[in-house]
């Protein structure tokens, strides 16, 4: 696998989420994604960089352009250094909920992209990584 | 600061989304509405959101909200004009928007409006339709 260009992202505030939902976009474009597929892409991209926003006060979200021989993808890498996930299984569970939102964030995200892995541990921070391919 | 504009028809408020919602935007959005409904005493909202390429679930959350509070204002809410590709990603992220009334188009939303507002005002639900 071969990283084409890699763009990195400040997430300090909800401005900087709309920010990582534009280039997300863009690249998604650019791969090629049908209009339904950019939707998902875009719409998990949001989803996790406003939970590295709200619940891992803040982090850098990095965005890959991946080529395989005969597809080429996005990537999303979200790392915050905050509280971190006790337990990833519950989190990642519909209507699971530590702040205000619905709880389907994570286990939303994880269905719109073709490839999702997370690594936390409580009080070293989430990265939570989500690929989609062409 | 920036802000969405709503405009007031009648007895109906509208509101059309243009731009890529950030989530301070959307609050501002939410206050400002309830503000205006109990201000104007509007007895309906409509939503166009046929501009918007990402409805996420902050975003869901909020036309719910709207809805929830608007109802709580005696005012009825219609969300208008989802893009298909927004509407198959909202059902896969398990968002279907409980409570919150949508129709296709302005044209279909307006009309239930003005029969919502008719038959609320007891006169005959037919006579303002759009359609």
């Amino acid at each position: 696998m071969i990283i084409e260009r890699n763009e990195e992202l400040e997430v300090r505030t909800s401005t900087d989420v709309a920010r990582v939902r534009q280039v997300v976009r863009a690249w998604s474009v650019e791969v090629g994604f049908s209009l339904v597929d950019q939707t998902k892409m875009v719409t998990a991209a949001s989803e996790l960089a406003r939970n590295t926003l709200e619940h891992g006060g803040g982090g850098t979200a990095t965005v890959l352009l991946l080529a395989e021989p005969g597809r080429r993808g996005v990537r999303l890498v979200c790392r915050d250094e905050g509280p971190g996930i006790a337990d990833v299984a519950t989190a990642l569970r519909d209507g699971y909920s530590t702040g205000t939102g619905l709880g389907l964030g994570l286990g939303g995200a994880r269905r719109l992209v073709n490839e999702f892995a997370i690594e936390s541990q409580k009080g070293a921070g989430t990265t939570v990584t989500i690929t989609r391919w062409k | 600061m920036e802000r969405i504009p709503i405009l007031k028809m009648g007895q109906l408020l509208l509101v059309t989304i243009q731009v890529d919602m950030h989530d301070q935007l959307a609050l501002t959005l939410q206050e400002d509405l309830t503000e205006r409904i109990s201000l104007t005493g509007a007895k309906g909202v409509l939503i166009d959101i046929s501009s918007l390429e990402v409805v996420d679930s902050f975003i869901g959350r909020m036309l719910a909200n709207i809805a929830g509070m608007a109802r709580v204002l005696d005012a009825e809410t219609v969300v208008v004009g989802m893009q298909p590709a927004v509407a198959i990603t909202l059902v896969e992220l398990g968002l279907s928007l409980p409570g919150v009334r949508t129709a296709l188009n302005v044209e279909r939303g307006m009309a239930f409006l003005h029969g919502a507002v008719d038959h609320r005002l007891g006169g005959p639900a037919d006579d303002h339709r759009a359609e």
